[in-house]
């Protein structure tokens, strides 16, 4: 299995006005991996992600997402492999109802009519919000426009899902629903947030940034649970591991 | 804190649009074209007129009780802009001074006919349009519109105006309450800061537009966008057509309230 592979070397963006966001980043995401990105505010993740979707074009170095090269040229193909799911659920929905928001994307891969019903109909059933498909963005909840913002990725059927803070905004119970939504893709999944018990729950892999390098690659067992490390990068244990931790070996 | 209300106030006319009756249910374009053929036949009445004009109220008030809409919700937004047409009007009874009518033996001046006729043809056009938003959803008003041949890219233009209005004014909600929590009396709310607040409110509109252009690309947007097809126009809609057009001619070419003003009379004797 080596088409879904996301391959990263020697990474560098550049900012117009001069910022260096991202320095130099290299690593491998095979198919089906679960990888969790975390890393203090300002470290990098949301111009790496760009990068990785093709929205942003690096200044230095090479990203090759299923044997395709991102160039100028070739952006609009992987922007087709990589579903990202926005911060921002409002930048995310800009139909005018949650189903025409969700057949954007099929109607402009020119499916024609049916497939593109039949494409709607089941990523809305996969978040549980066929219900809501004649609603207009403004009217649902947070947790709702959640839902339906991975729905709209969902029905053009990515090879990889990426996601910037999936989790933000959002009450105890739509977090739980969206973790329990993210454990049942078998997409290849990119996901950056500070919550990292979402990160524990759902990647099986763990990077940590800071400063546009890579300080740390591993299971996300592994590295949510080093203090020292975490501390040094301005994050704390999972909430879920920090009564355990204090314990300790004892 | 008058913009908080009216910040919900715009969100009425949208909630009520999602109601169910009879006129909910009629094609978009059927209403956009009646209550067009509607707006040409009222103002297609000379200047003096007033009594001709009255039978038109019959498709507004239509509209309200098929349509269920709160009397108040549009009765309140006409009167705020009625300033508009009152000051197109208010010097009419200053230039046109010559006697048309004596009632009561008041003489009445043609200025005022006329201006009076100016609002009543205000109040007509005005709450059709306001009810013709109140009866049918934005969607379906745009719909209709692409579907009128307008070009697409006025359409689009309105989808996204609706789409983000709500998202604008409730950013710039949340800026006014964080002035107003640490302003005290009138210090720090002149002009100055409101300036700062539109510069700032601007620039996070651009930053948003950014993120909407690459979600839209992420999507495969080549620049094309397809409206949602969702009415059908069935015998319903082609009767609802004819009937009110009939109606309307009707009332524009008889003298309704005279005819009925001189059944009465004869009746009376």
């Amino acid at each position: 299995m080596s088409h879904h592979i996301v391959e990263l070397k020697d990474l560098h963006f550049l900012y117009p006005d001069g910022t260096e966001a991202i320095n130099g980043i290299t690593f491998k995401i095979f198919h089906g991996e679960s990888v969790g990105i975390a890393g203090a505010n300002g470290m990098g993740k949301t111009t790496l992600l760009l990068n990785l979707s093709g929205h942003l074009i690096p200044t230095k170095g090479e990203i090759d997402i299923g044997e395709v090269n991102l160039t100028k040229k070739t952006r609009h193909e992987i922007m087709r492999k990589v579903g990202f799911v926005f911060q921002r659920t409002d930048d995310q929905l800009f139909m005018p109802t949650v189903y025409e928001d969700v057949a954007f994307g099929p109607v402009n891969l020119g499916l024609t009519e049916e497939k593109v019903d039949e494409r709607v109909k089941s990523a809305l059933d996969m978040v549980g919000c066929y219900h809501l498909k004649d609603r207009p963005p403004h009217r649902l909840s947070e947790g709702q426009k959640r839902a339906v913002s991975i729905a709209t990725v969902m029905a053009m059927d990515p090879d990889i899902l990426i996601m910037d803070e999936p989790a933000s905004n959002l009450d105890p119970k739509s977090r739980r629903q969206l973790i329990n939504l993210l454990k049942g893709f078998k997409h290849t999944k990119i996901v950056a947030s500070h919550d990292l018990d979402l990160i524990l729950d759902v990647c099986k892999r763990c990077i940590i940034i800071r400063e546009g390098r890579v300080v740390a690659d591993g299971p996300a067992e592994e590295i949510l649970l080093n203090k020292p490390l975490l501390e040094e990068n301005s994050l704390e244990l999972p909430l879920s591991r920090q009564h355990s931790a204090v314990r300790g070996p004892f | 804190m008058t913009f908080d209300l009216e910040f919900f106030n715009i969100g009425y006319l949208d909630t009520l649009s999602y109601r169910n009756s009879f006129v909910h249910r009629l094609d978009p374009r059927i209403k956009i074209i009646v209550s067009f053929i509607f707006v040409l036949f009222v103002v297609s009445f000379p200047k003096y007129e007033i009594s001709s004009l009255i039978p038109f109220f019959f498709y507004p008030v239509f509209l309200l009780t098929a349509g269920n809409i709160p009397l108040k919700a549009i009765a309140k937004k006409v009167f705020f802009i009625s300033p508009f047409a009152v000051f197109i009007g208010i010097f009419n009874p200053l230039i046109d001074t010559g006697t048309l009518y004596t009632v009561f033996g008041v003489p009445v001046s043609g200025g005022w006919l006329s201006f009076l006729s100016i609002l009543i043809k205000y109040v007509l056009t005005v709450s059709t349009a306001l009810l013709l938003i109140a009866v049918t959803s934005f969607p379906g008003i745009c719909e209709a519109l692409e579907r009128l041949k307008l070009p697409k890219v006025f359409v689009i233009q309105l989808l996204f105006l609706y789409r983000y209005l709500f998202v604008l004014l409730e950013e710039s909600l949340r800026m006014m309450r964080a002035r107003d929590a640490r302003s005290f009396g009138n210090r720090g709310k002149e002009i100055k800061t409101f300036v700062r607040l539109i510069s700032v409110l601007l620039i996070r509109s651009i930053e948003r537009a950014e993120m909407i252009y690459r979600a839209m690309l992420s999507r495969g947007f080549r620049g094309e966008i397809r409206v949602l097809r969702r009415h059908r126009i069935n015998v319903y809609d082609i009767l609802f057509l004819m009937i009110s057009v009939t109606v309307f001619y009707l009332f524009r070419s008889f003298h309704l309230v005279n005819l009925l003003g001189e059944t009465f009379s004869r009746v009376l004797r």
